[in-house]
């Protein structure tokens, strides 16, 4: 179905109870040309890509929950562009142009909201280091405004000015940055994807991989039988390593849970989204009045899909460090995602070394800004065996050849990028 | 989740942190380049029981070898790490 003003006008007069589903929920076929593991944003996106942009129908997304029910689902929506280093700048760009066309692309609101992204800086250091991000965007056509401190205290009045010991200085503002309705997004590449044929199969687990005598992948076992496939690719989020293992591959990759909260519904108050360089504290407040906010991940290895206290503490110490403001205004929920954590804060996307198997792996904690492009790169990459340009750099090999992407200059230690 | 320390008892989370894989072992010297890419960036990336080193900083500052589950977080077992002061708890 499509969505219009008469759609919508049509739908409120006979009250709302007319609405069609807006995607199939299919049964697996025997075989498909590309199967997809992994029903979030990015396996849901690539599939949509595969059939409007290199025509590829005959496809398959195989969820072993529903759509959306990982990381998609739990994030805190937050879209930017704001990276320093090759490959990484280009590749979220690309990916911030396709957010500003998705809605018309995908013909379904997905509440882009580019409402302004700030990052507050609290020492000279970190002014020069966010000078020259904002620089290096601007060359690269991005747009990235310096803010010194008369600036911020006019955009962000509420923020505590009088802070000792990190005081702030001034920020660097995104104003393309932004959030989406991470919900809307599965649901519009979904939406898109199945009206050009894409099968999107729930309650579908891959528990292994079919293959030949040469060791290629012809296809996945799977809780609903054994599917055939030209070609599989991976985008499972947090669970790479897992999936990996069953085609006898090792990744270097870590799973580890960020966890994220949200207060009761306020007046809007926050009309941005606002990280505190300090410590580590971001917001932003959602359509419904409430405060979406994180902060670091909790530091060890974790599949459990929920966190622990000291990382609740740390936040909540940020979040009134910045705004004591917040301090009145109620918890409402806290939730845990399993992110891979690659070895140097960036993505994987490549073949990998077992033949007919593809990797979309290791986004972190910043994957869901890079939804649309993630799914237009792996596309191309399933659909002409070689990396998109924006991808090149994101290659599996790069830990062996010394090309990391390292954008906070961490080293191999997963649990500080 | 709380982590009794053998040398200060049960304490809470904060007083420690995380560093990894108990079971990495360093390449020696004039190790191959494969076995040092191996070592600092492959992971098993355990989703069962793993065995991993903690250090705990808010305390007795003894680094500890600790089996836990990756999939509830349970702990089954806190041990010393080898080297300094793992000897004397031996009782
Ligand atoms: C609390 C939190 C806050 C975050 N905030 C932000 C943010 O503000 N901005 C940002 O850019 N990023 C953020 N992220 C990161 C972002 O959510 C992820 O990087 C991104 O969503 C990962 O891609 P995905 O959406 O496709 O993954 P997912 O939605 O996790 O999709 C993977 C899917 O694979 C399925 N799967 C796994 N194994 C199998 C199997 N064997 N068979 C079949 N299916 C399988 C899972 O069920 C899951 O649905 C946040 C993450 C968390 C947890
Ligand atoms: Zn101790």
């Amino acid at each position: 179905m499509k969505y219009s003003i008469f759609s919508l006008a049509r739908a409120a007069l006979s009250g709302h109870k007319n609405w069609q589903r807006t995607w199939r929920d299919a049964t697996p076929k025997d075989h498909y040309d590309v199967v997809i593991i992994g029903g979030g944003g990015h396996g849901l996106a690539t599939a949509w890509f595969l059939a409007s942009e290199y025509g590829i129908r005959n496809v398959a997304v195989l969820e072993k929950g529903w759509i959306g029910s990982g990381n998609a689902g739990r994030n805190t929506t937050i879209i930017r562009s704001n990276y320093g280093l090759p490959g990484n700048t280009g590749f979220y760009e690309l990916s911030m142009k396709l957010w500003e066309r998705m809605e018309q692309d995908l013909n379904y609101n997905t509440m882009v909201s580019q409402r302004g992204v700030v990052n507050l800086y609290h020492s000279d250091a970190q002014r020069d280091a966010y000078a020259r991000r904002g620089n290096t965007m601007r060359i690269n056509g991005i747009d990235a405004e310096l803010l010194d401190l008369a600036a911020v205290k006019k955009m962000m009045p509420f923020l505590n000015f009088s802070n000792a010991r990190f005081p702030v200085q001034g920020g660097l503002l995104q104003r393309r940055g932004g959030t989406a309705r991470h919900d809307a997004v599965v649901w519009g590449y979904a939406h898109a994807a199945s009206a050009l044929g894409v099968d999107i199969i729930q309650n579908c687990e891959v528990t292994g991989f079919t293959r030949d005598a040469n060791g290629k992948v012809t296809g996945v076992e799977t809780s609903r039988g054994r599917i055939g496939a030209g070609k599989v690719g991976m985008a499972v989020a947090g669970s790479s390593s897992r999936v990996a293992d069953m085609a006898g591959l090792r990744l270097p990759i870590e799973s580890h849970v960020l966890q994220a909260f949200v207060s009761e519904a306020i007046k809007p108050v926050i009309p941005n989204v606002i990280t505190f360089g300090a410590g580590h504290f971001y917001v932003s407040q959602s359509d419904k009045g409430g405060l979406v906010f994180g902060g670091d991940i909790d530091g060890y290895n974790s599949y459990a899909q929920r966190g622990n206290m000291p990382v609740m503490e740390d936040v909540c110490e940020g979040g009134m460090a910045l705004m004591p403001m917040i301090g009145r205004v109620r918890l409402l929920r806290q939730w845990g995602g399993i992110m891979d954590m690659s070895m140097d804060g960036s993505p994987i996307i490549d073949k990998t070394p077992v033949d007919g198997l593809y990797l979309n792996a290791g986004w972190c904690y910043g994957g869901f800004k890079a939804t649309p492009g993630s799914g237009l790169v792996f596309a191309h990459l399933l659909a002409r065996d070689e990396p998109h340009k924006e991808a090149e750099k994101f290659r599996l090999d790069r830990f062996q050849r010394g090309a990391m992407i390292d954008e906070k200059g961490q080293g191999a230690q997963p649990n500080l990028h | 989740m709380r982590i009794v320390c053998p040398f200060c008892g049960e304490r809470e989370l904060g007083e420690f942190s995380y560093l990894g894989d108990a079971k990495s072992v360093r390449p020696v010297a004039g190790a191959s380049q494969d076995e040092v890419y191996d070592y600092v960036y492959l992971r098993d990336n355990i989703a069962g029981v793993t065995s991993e080193n903690w250090y705990h900083g808010g305390g007795c500052r003894a680094w500890l070898k600790i089996s836990r589950n990756t999939l509830t977080h349970e702990i089954s077992s806190v041990e010393p790490a080898a080297g300094a002061g793992a000897k004397q708890v031996a009782k």
